[in-house]
């Protein structure tokens, strides 16, 4: 197989949409689990855990939705419109849950209205992104180098279903990271979040799997012919040994080790994700080639890319290094 | 149809909202961030509790605006694949890459280093998170050139050929980015957001100062704006008349339909009020000065100037709009220059601080940049019509395939949200702007008072500052 231009951006989109995914994922997961910690102390203490991170954790969006005008201009061109109402929702449940970060610091009077914008926005960020999946997993409709569908096409059993995994994944990953961030009380009751948020989500994986290879003939081709049938049998196995660490990490209270199974879990998922992709941006309309910019968009690109994308990861990973380890209730960041 | 609105015209409003609206917090934090930094250096220089006090309370300020800009910017960046899918497809290939690098050289950047400077004095250290604070402030620049090329480029597109399946295809890289309006642009646009911050912060020191003229913290940041006001409004002036006549030479339709002028004429007057009425093709009620207009645009007396019918009719922007915003902005800016001067007369007598007038004229002018940048966009951007990208592809073929409802009812939603998200948004941060920068010099820098809406850590982040002392 050859190297070009398109199968390196490939990389490099599916590179920034996972790291958004597990980056902003757990942040959107602290907001999911806002309902089940009433109190403002405890609350304060989890905005506080993420204030510092979450705008770099959401810059992946950007890079992942810029990137793909870059790069694959008429997939963006084509999924955008397809998903119209799905990505509408949630940046506006974006816009509430960015927002109340500040603004929930700045009244008493309101702070339970920000405190629900937060909670909610997360909730339906989520659910979208996880919509949107499952939609563009279904396939979508183009014609002349435009969508062809309706507006509505996207909404149907499957993409409710994975909108709900993907909340209750990122209330996983959420819950995981306070687990880790936290301590007393707090941390108990993520811990108790965790082993719930846990098992959904790899029920939800497993339901998933399931149902994708019966929504197209090529999926199931993927999964069950030789030889990517070699392939996919990992990705189980993956997803069974992160289960175990999930499990583990929780049962003997290790601080980390959660974590990082719930960062497993979604890896593995993307992986399967991507099997079930290749070669296509839009599964069975829109291959790689088909939708990427002329040679000279993308060279232009890469050559920042190949240098920034490093630079970017060092000094982002410096910033979590500067706010590791627990916050305190009693300092905060705020 | 929505409301008898078709889709093209619903996405043209959209996008003219949700942008006027991100664009508003640009203007400010680019502005704030560089102030900031200029704070944090002085306190770091001279070790003047003041400029710590100052720091902080911008600070506060800064984080409500920037949040603000992040999550207006966010829906931009999704906005042109949502309703704009024909643009997106064909000029991706041209201004996708210039906004991937804002993502990766700005965004990353400033998203990065936020954190750190905000809340992470104490962690690292003075250096480091002057350091941070720095990049923040070179982030929103840096963010502020690349989507100005793309936006230039979108005004005088240069540097590209059209590929066969429609693409627009870069062929020379240098040229899309420094395509002929871009440095024009560039300068015009970060000047502005320097004033529109200037009156700003002017409005906000006027306004203490008002109340306590000892008020220290008061005083450094009025005198601060005003030079700023003094200095940098003049530079704003040169600039603006530079840039217009670049666009007399790349789009002379916009010029025509800014001055309000149909016939072709030499030594055209300076129209200064009036009704541009393009049915009529004519300019009512028309109030102007005799060759001024050619005086101004060509440097001489009897220089010829193109009106609208020069251009057939369906290559004509709509005059109206510009040729009213444009007066305002250049009102607006004339006035910042009466405000600039007199604060150096004020300066001069040594009645900076005393001057009752002039501090309510600064209070008033406060809003002056927000309304002022906004005006210029509205020029800029209705002038181009009625091409997204100017002379080759027009606004009505830009459009993805969508139904109005579509964009009607998300139009509707954002209407909604946005001005009770940053309503709220604007009205906390005029709580925090009303509320005195405490302190003086004989107690420590602690004292911020624990009101409603200060968190006890902020008070210790403060006081970690302080420590320096
Ligand atoms: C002259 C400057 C300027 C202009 C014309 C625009 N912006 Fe902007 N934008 C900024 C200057 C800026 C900034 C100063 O860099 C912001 C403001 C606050 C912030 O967080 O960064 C920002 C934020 C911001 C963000 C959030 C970045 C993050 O996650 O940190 C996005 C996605 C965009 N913008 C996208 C756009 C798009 C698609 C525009 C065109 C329609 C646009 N901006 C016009
Ligand atoms: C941030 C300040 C900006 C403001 C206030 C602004 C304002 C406007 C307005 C008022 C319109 C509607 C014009 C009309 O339909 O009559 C418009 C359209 C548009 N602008 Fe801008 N603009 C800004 C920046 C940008 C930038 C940076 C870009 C691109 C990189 C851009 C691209 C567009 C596009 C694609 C349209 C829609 C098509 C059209 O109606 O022409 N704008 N903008
Ligand atoms: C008083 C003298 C001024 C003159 C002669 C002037 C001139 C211009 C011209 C000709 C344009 C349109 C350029 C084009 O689209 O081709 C423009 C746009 C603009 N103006 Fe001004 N301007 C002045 C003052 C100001 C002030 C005081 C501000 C804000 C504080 C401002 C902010 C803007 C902005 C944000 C734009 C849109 C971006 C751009 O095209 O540069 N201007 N100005």
């Amino acid at each position: 197989m050859v190297i070009d231009l398109p199968t390196i951006w490939a990389a490099i989109i599916a590179f920034a949409v996972l790291a958004y995914v597990v980056l902003d994922g757990f942040d959107l997961g602290v907001g999911v689990l806002f309902p089940f910690f009433p109190s403002t102390e405890d609350r304060n203490v989890m905005t506080n855990s993420i204030a510092p991170v979450w705008d770099g954790n959401e810059t992946w969006l950007v890079m992942g939705g810029g990137g793909l005008l870059a790069v694959f201009p008429l997939a963006y061109a084509t999924v955008l419109p397809a998903l119209y109402i799905p990505l509408i929702l949630m940046l506006l449940g974006l816009i509430f849950r960015g927002v109340a970060f500040e603004f929930r610091f700045r009244t008493v009077r309101w702070r339970p209205v920000w405190d629900w914008g937060f909670s909610l926005g997360s909730i339906v960020a989520g659910m979208m992104q996880g919509i949107a999946l499952g939609a563009l997993v279904q396939g979508i409709k183009i014609e002349n180098r435009q969508y062809a569908g309706g507006w509505w096409d996207w909404l149907t059993p499957f993409s409710l279903l994975t909108g709900v995994a993907v909340v209750v994944g990122y209330a996983l990953l959420g819950a995981t990271w306070l687990h880790m961030k936290t301590s007393g009380e707090l941390q108990a009751n993520a811990r108790k979040l965790a082993m719930f948020a846990g098992v959904g989500t790899i029920g939800l994986i497993g339901a998933v799997s399931l149902w994708t290879p019966f929504l197209d003939a090529i999926y199931f081709e993927r999964w069950f012919q030789w030889p990517t049938a070699f392939f996919s049998a990992f990705v189980p196995l993956l997803v069974a040994i992160c289960a175990v660490g999930l499990w583990f990490g929780l049962k003997n209270k290790r601080d980390i080790l959660p974590f990082l199974a719930a960062l497993g879990l979604f890896v593995v998922s993307f992986i399967g994700l991507g099997i079930s992709f290749f070669p296509y941006i839009v599964p069975g309309a829109l291959t790689i080639h088909e939708a990427a910019a002329p040679d000279v968009s993308l060279g232009f690109l890469l050559v920042g890319a190949v240098v920034l994308i490093p630079t970017i990861l060092a000094y982002t990973g410096y910033a979590y290094w500067v706010f590791r380890g627990k916050v305190d209730p009693e300092h905060g960041y705020h | 149809m929505f409301l008898g609105l078709t889709a093209e015209l619903l996405a043209r409003i959209q996008f003219a909202f949700t942008v006027s609206f991100h664009f508003i917090f640009p203007a400010f934090s680019i502005g704030l961030a560089s102030f900031l930094a200029v704070l944090n250096a002085l306190w770091l220089w001279k070790r003047d509790p003041a400029y710590l006090r100052l720091f902080d309370y911008w600070k506060t300020i800064f984080a409500v605006v920037f949040g603000m800009g992040v999550v207006s910017g966010i829906v931009m960046s999704y906005q042109f694949g949502t309703n704009w899918a024909t643009f997106s497809d064909k000029a991706g290939p041209v201004i996708g890459p210039l906004m991937g690098y804002e993502v990766l050289t700005a965004f990353f950047l400033e998203a990065g280093f936020l954190g750190i400077a905000l809340f992470g004095r104490k962690r690292v250290g003075d250096g480091l998170h002057m350091f941070s604070v720095a990049m923040v402030a070179v982030g929103t620049l840096i963010s502020a050139t690349w989507i100005l090329a793309a936006n230039s480029w979108m005004h005088t597109p240069a540097g590209y050929e059209i590929a066969a399946n429609g693409q627009f295809v870069p062929t020379d890289w240098l040229a899309v980015i420094f395509n002929p309006s871009f440095p024009y642009r560039l300068v015009h646009t970060v000047l502005a957001a320097f004033l529109t911050t200037a009156f700003a912060v002017g409005a906000v020191g006027a306004y203490h100062l008002l109340r306590d003229r000892e008020n220290r913290q008061a005083r450094i940041m009025f005198s601060m704006a005003m030079w700023m006001a003094a200095i940098v409004t003049p530079m704003q002036i040169v600039a603006g008349d530079m840039h217009g006549l670049n666009t007399l030479e790349y789009q002379p339709a916009k010029v025509a339909a800014m001055e309000g002028h149909y016939e072709t004429q030499k030594g055209a007057p300076l129209i200064l009020f009036g009704i541009p009425d393009d049915e009529a093709e004519t300019t009512h009620y028309a109030v102007g000065i005799p060759y001024l207009g050619s005086l101004i645009l060509t440097h001489k007396l009897d220089g010829e100037i193109k009106g609208l019918k020069a251009f057939p009719k369906d290559e004509r922007p709509p005059a109206l709009i510009p040729f009213i915003t444009f007066r305002i902005m250049v009102g607006l800016g004339l006035l910042m220059l009466v405000v600039g001067l007199w604060s150096l007369w004020a300066r001069w007598r040594k009645t900076l601080y005393t001057s009752t007038w002039l501090q309510r004229a600064a209070v008033a002018m406060g809003p002056s940049g927000f309304v002022a940048v906004l005006a210029g966009w509205f020029t800029t951007e209705v002038g181009r019509q009625p091409y997204t990208v100017y002379g080759v592809l027009r606004t009505s073929e830009s459009l993805s395939n969508v139904d109005a409802q579509a964009v009607g009812a998300s139009l509707i939603a954002f209407i909604i949200v946005y001005f009770i998200v940053f309503g709220a948004g604007t009205f906390y941060i005029f709580r925090l702007m009303m509320k005195a920068p405490h302190g003086d010099d004989g107690e420590l820098a602690q004292s911020p008072t624990r009101t409603a809406g200060i968190t006890p850590a902020q008070q210790l982040e403060a006081a970690g500052g302080g420590h320096g002392h």
